[in-house]
């Protein structure tokens, strides 16, 4: 059954198919996908849309969403970290007028979370989905500019490149050199960007139980990280590579372990910390209300 | 005794002109043979058929590994010969910037054949890479520099540091000395003669310059118009020369 033969929520705008995309192109998206997950970390080119809004702002990511959403989900959309900027707003709101399906901010409520620069600090569970908007899906592409090359080098799983690139950033800028975007062997095979989120994430797709979706919408690529893969940083055996975090407790919610923003708040060096998860730190916040 | 490397009846043409006509060579494990002759002459596509980065239209390329299997360079598979040329080969280019990655530093660019053979102490490949700069007569002190900032003759230091790091066999080499001015050239030239010295390299070289042939060589190849006109030791070639344009050759060095 379509999801377009679904009775659609009263406040769904008309003029559109479900979920903005034509069935056509969902379709196509959809087979794009379980070509990914059949070959995880493997990117797949795809025809990917124009969307109503600009390169850079989640395209990808929108396409991903709009392909496996269906009238029972319920969508979170996180911008760095954040349910409240205007990306997220954007999104949600943008689905809720073209697919009428529940939005939530809850990371626990969530079936659909597309996110960009960050994973939740709750832990995913099993049946969850995270769509990421990727720029860049090609990990390789500051080292070597021929996409061909990149391709063959792929096949041949040839990745001395990255590693060099690795050794460059502990050369230069000593430990936690690359503190974003920092390259995965997927599945011991492929080599993969895990899109900008930071290092703090990383461990978090190593055998994680939710489905990991990327789209670059620009790049028409899609790729995957099915449940439970291995997930491997790329480091070196004397610099095993380790997550950074700001060593600071959150001035909202008071945690220590979970990944923090600092905000500056005047102009003569005044700063605070607080979670970039803003639903983890509201949760936090509330379970210290109810103690009290 | 078997040589290390072998090309068989090679021919290449591009378009009417006959880049390679029908060329055989061989070269022996620690030998040090240059190839000479006029541009154009097609010793520089000789080279790259040879070092597999250039399909001859006929004839095949046969290298020995060091456990004496022969392997027919064009016919592997593309993973095996990228393998084979990191792990056993190098080859040094004319221009240090086709042969150097520009954007990444010294110790980076020496250290990527030792990660691509699967290295991933971080420490360890520094290590060497401080070793053989100061081997090819730079201070390792400035491994985390670019290689812009280093002069010509030092990148074409560092060019050949970073392809015997992983003491390959066999070194290719395209006009190493070109376009260096002539002290730098000696220093170079010198410098590349006691390290194949110590390895016990085998080495196969193109140049113009028949000063530099003599110094390095032991045995010269001369080719004209895709065939190879005269062959022998480099002594007897360069103060006996046969063939006619061997002489030409020969006769056309300034004396200094």
């Amino acid at each position: 059954m379509t999801a377009s033969a679904h009775m659609q929520a009263p406040d769904t705008d008309p003029g559109y198919n479900f979920a903005y995309l034509d069935e056509a192109t969902k379709r196509m998206i959809r087979r794009t996908l379980l070509k990914a997950i059949a070959i995880p970390g493997h990117q797949i080119p795809f025809g990917a849309r124009e969307m109503p809004l600009p390169y850079g702002w989640g395209t990808g990511g929108i396409q991903v969403t709009a392909s496996i959403l269906g009238p029972d989900d319920t969508l979170k959309v996180i911008d760095q970290g954040a349910d409240d900027t205007t990306n997220a707003v954007s999104i949600r709101r943008f689905f809720h007028r073209v697919a009428g399906v529940r939005t939530t901010t809850r990371t626990a409520e969530a079936t659909i979370i597309q996110t960009r620069h960050r994973i939740p600090e709750r832990p995913l569970t099993e049946g969850q989905v995270m769509v990421f908007q990727v720029p860049m899906p090609e990990p390789l592409f500051k080292l070597e500019p021929r996409l061909a090359e990149t391709r063959r080098l792929h096949a041949l799983g040839d990745y001395s490149l990255a590693q060099v690139k690795l050794y460059e950033d502990i050369a230069r800028q000593g430990e936690g050199g690359s503190s974003y975007s920092h390259p995965v062997m997927v599945n011991h095979r492929y080599l993969m960007s895990p899109s900008p989120i930071p290092g703090f994430d990383n461990p978090k797709l190593h055998m994680s139980p939710a489905l990991m979706l990327f789209g670059a919408g620009r790049e028409k690529k899609i790729y995957a990280v099915p449940p439970y893969t291995s997930v491997v940083s790329l480091d070196f055996d004397d610099h095993p590579f380790r997550p950074v975090r700001a060593p600071h407790a959150c001035a909202a919610c008071g945690s220590t372990t979970s990944y923090l923003d600092e905000i500056v708040t005047d102009d003569r060096g005044g700063r605070m910390f607080v979670c970039s998860d803003t639903d983890h730190c509201a949760e936090n916040q509330m379970a210290r209300k109810a103690a009290e | 005794m078997s040589p290390i490397l072998e090309g068989q009846d090679l021919a290449l043409r591009f378009g009417a002109v006959r880049a390679l006509d029908d060329v055989s060579l061989s070269l022996w494990p620690g030998e040090v043979v240059a190839i000479v002759g006029e541009s154009g002459s097609g010793k520089s596509t000789l080279l790259r058929v040879l070092a597999g980065l250039m399909e001859p239209q006929a004839g095949r390329v046969l290298y020995h590994d060091a456990e004496g299997a022969a392997q027919d360079v064009h016919a592997l598979r593309e993973a095996e010969r990228r393998t084979l040329m990191r792990r056993d080969w190098g080859f040094v280019h004319q221009n240090a910037r086709d042969g150097l990655r520009m954007g990444v530093s010294a110790g980076g660019n020496i250290g990527e054949r030792l990660m691509a053979a699967g290295g991933r102490h971080y420490g360890n490949i520094r290590a060497a890479a401080a070793e053989w700069m100061s081997r090819v007569e730079m201070d390792p002190a400035r491994m985390d520099e670019a290689p812009r900032n280093f002069s010509g003759g030092m990148q074409q230091r560092l060019q050949i540091a970073r392809c015997l790091v992983t003491r390959p066999r066999l070194v290719f080499m395209d006009e190493p000395t070109g376009g260096l001015d002539v002290s730098v050239q000696a220093r170079l030239l010198d410098l590349i003669r006691s390290l194949v010295a110590e390895l016990g390299l085998a080495v196969l070289f193109v140049t113009h310059d028949i000063a530099a042939a003599r110094l390095l060589a032991h045995r010269i190849v001369v080719m004209r118009h895709g065939r190879i006109v005269e062959e022998g030791l480099a002594d007897r070639v360069l103060d006996d020369p046969r063939h006619p344009y061997t002489q030409l050759l020969v006769a056309s060095v300034l004396a200094a």
